[in-house]
């Protein structure tokens, strides 16, 4: 029920608005021999037009699985269980197969992760895009497929020849970049990319990212940015989305997230970030601690929680606005 | 001055070129020379893109790949000339730590088979007691309790275990140089730090030195006391790392730190950059400096002559760099690190 609050309250301060992509209380469970583990546990955010949202968080916290559910690409043993995915006003979570087809790769593109490895090695680059926008959009003039599909990979910046290459003839970086070349080509509103810049090397993640950038800007195109790379997260998102074991415990802009993390868990994650600017001394954390088919009453985060109090072992705490966008979950600032 | 615990002298290594690839050769490592001291133990770092060489270095520290030229000295002793008992020894000195915590284990097998194999292997005890405390204690130093996780298969502990693991079952031999090549890039990132400690700790507490290589600088800079920073196969700067990291002289490093995201949204990349087309990054450059097709501060004799190591400070910090031939106080380092090691 507070997560329904929760979800209201952010939709009300989107500036009036609709946002691209409402994502209400979703709810996606692994059923394993000994119980459903609780990946998602009513994660509640919205995304305007233009934005960039990070969805970070540890290995295990579910970031995603919120991302497949929110593209129906959860795969069995997991499922939804519960929640709405509004996307441009359409409850993707209750759309059937036929209506699938139209939302996937139109309204909606994954670039996933180790992108680069899910092209088709025996297929060149020309025909792989091809392919993507046939199969969505029906046949076209040859003509005009051949220029729109240089249109793109300019728009990546990848010279026109790459087209009639080979993905083994690519370096890891333009593979990455024909990848982003096919999660445009249609023009979706929104795009999610995991972690699109891992396996690159650091000049060459530069490049990506850039043109990440640069697409975000021509094509005013929506993004969830999932990654646990905090410095590519401040030079690339709006706002970051903070996930704990299935719970989101803190929505801000990005400033805040670096500048006043709120919550306890984001104050660690900030900390333990190594930088070239300064030398600090390496904080070492454990990783998950409880069973997510078993979590305990009250606050997901309570086991790890440095500054846990009698409150949190007994009730949930609900994401609360802070300050201005600035939502977060601990009984502390109540 | 005691004789160095690993000395690589002008180590080349060229793949290809062979009659039947058609000539087609990469220089993966060229002219490449090191130094690790014995005591006290160390972190040195091998840092660079992919392509740089690192990985090679790797492999023909540990004896899977063999040079072209050059040699390489493990106390004093040409590692390509050992018998079979020196090289018995070799192994149990230098040991090594992987990228990928997944691809290391059988999966057919509990993971205390990777213990089981080592004592076995190197008769590193008398009975199953004696081995039982020995893994026992390896597992101490990196944090792991037996009863958590030797009965467990692979699949069923996170990476940061797996990783942990791999480190106590080299820790197991006592070596005196642990090989790590990028030991924390498949491990969660919270993680990290917690493999990143128990490096600082067997380098502090019991004595094993390290070569670090990876891409990350971050934390290159948070532990190693020296770094290499190669390009396509040889050495663009060198010294004491957060000299290195911090005052970049060579243009492809100054490159390489301006491209870290900075994890602070005020500081973003201030000028957008581009990279050259695949052929002019994968040309093996026959004459000239490597960086040439990229470098924004190119110069004429720069296509057609290597510049040789130049130091910056005089002290611990060099460039391959004709920008700093003349530095005040700078001296053209010899290739052989011979004469380094006799001046301290």
């Amino acid at each position: 029920m507070t997560d329904q609050l929760a979800a209201t309250a952010t939709t009300l301060s989107t500036n009036g608005q609709t946002p691209v992509l409402e994502v209400k209380n979703l709810r996606v469970h692994y059923a394993t021999p000994l119980g459903d583990v609780i990946a998602v546990n009513g994660v509640s955010f919205n995304l305007k037009k233009g934005e960039t949202l990070g969805l970070v968080g540890e290995s295990g916290c579910g970031k995603t699985t919120t991302a497949m559910g929110i593209l129906r690409l959860v795969q069995p043993p997991g499922r939804i269980v519960g929640g709405q995915v509004l996307l441009n006003g359409v409850d993707v979570v209750a759309l059937k197969d036929a209506e699938l087809r139209d939302l996937r790769w139109r309204q909606a593109a994954l670039i996933p992760q180790g992108a680069m490895n899910s092209l088709n090695p025996v297929m060149k680059i020309y025909d792989q895009i091809a392919d993507g926008i046939t199969t969505h959009e029906g046949r076209q003039p040859r003509r005009v497929l051949r220029e729109r599909i240089l249109g793109l990979l300019n728009m990546v910046g990848l010279p026109g020849r790459t087209a009639d290459l080979f993905p083994h003839e690519l370096s890891g970086g333009m593979k990455q970049r024909v990848c982003i070349a096919m999660a445009i080509a249609l023009n979706p509103p929104l795009i999610v990319a995991d972690e699109p810049t891992s396996a690159l090397d650091v000049v060459v993640q530069r490049v990506v990212a850039q043109t990440l950038l640069d697409v975000k800007a021509k094509l005013g195109v929506s993004m969830i940015l999932i990654g646990h790379d905090m410095g590519l997260q401040a030079q690339l998102v709006d706002r970051i989305a903070v996930m704990y074991a299935g719970n989101i415990v803190e929505i801000a802009p990005v400033k805040n997230i670096f500048e006043e993390p709120m919550h306890p868990y984001t104050q660690l994650l900030i900390a333990s970030i190594p930088s070239i600017k300064e030398k600090k001394p390496l904080r070492v954390t454990e990783g998950l601690t409880h069973d997510l088919r078993n979590p305990p009453p009250g606050c997901i985060f309570q086991f790890r929680c440095p500054k846990v109090m009698e409150d949190c072992l007994h009730y949930v705490p609900p994401l609360r606005e802070l300050k201005p966008e600035h939502f977060v979950a601990c009984h502390l600032y109540e | 001055m005691s004789q160095p615990l690993l000395e690589i002298r002008n180590a080349t290594k060229i793949y290809g070129g062979g009659f039947l690839q058609g000539g087609s050769k990469v220089v993966a490592l060229e002219n490449f020379s090191l130094t690790i001291p014995e005591k006290p133990a160390t972190i040195t770092t091998i840092a660079g893109e992919s392509g740089s060489g690192k990985t090679t270095l790797a492999n023909v520290v540990l004896g899977f790949v063999t040079l072209t030229s050059g040699q390489i000295l493990f106390r004093g002793n040409d590692v390509s000339t050992l018998n079979r008992q020196q090289q018995m020894e070799y192994r149990r000195q230098v040991q090594a730590v992987f990228q990928d915590p997944y691809e290391v284990y059988n999966p057919f097998y509990r993971v205390r088979h990777i213990f089981d194999m080592v004592i076995g292997r190197f008769k590193l005890a008398r009975n199953r007691e004696e081995a039982r405390d020995l893994i026992e204690s390896a597992l101490k130093v990196v944090g792991l309790r037996g009863e958590e996780v030797l009965e467990k298969y692979p699949h069923q502990l996170s990476g940061g275990q797996r990783q942990r693991m791999m480190v106590a079952r080299a820790y197991l031999l006592k070596p005196s140089l642990i090989v790590a090549d990028e030991p924390v890039s498949m491990v969660d990132a919270s993680l990290r730090a917690m493999i990143l400690d128990i490096m600082l700790r067997l380098r502090d507490e019991h004595n094993i030195s390290f070569l670090y290589i990876t891409h990350d600088l971050s934390t290159a800079y948070q532990i190693g006391n020296q770094i290499y920073i190669l390009y396509q196969g040889a050495v663009a700067e060198r010294g004491e790392t957060s000299k290195v990291i911090e005052h970049p002289k060579h243009p492809y490093v100054q490159l390489l730190i301006d491209s870290i995201p900075v994890p602070d949204p005020r500081e973003k990349w201030d000028t957008s950059i581009s990279l050259p087309s695949e052929e002019e990054m994968r040309t093996s450059v026959n004459s000239g400096c490597r960086f040439y097709p990229r470098c924004p501060r190119r110069m004429g004799r720069c296509l057609y002559a290597q510049p040789a190591l130049y130091s910056i400070d005089g002290v611990d910090h060099e460039a391959a760099c004709f920008l700093y031939e003349s530095t005040p106080g700078s001296q053209r380092i010899a290739e052989s690190e011979t004469s380094s090691v006799t001046q301290k």
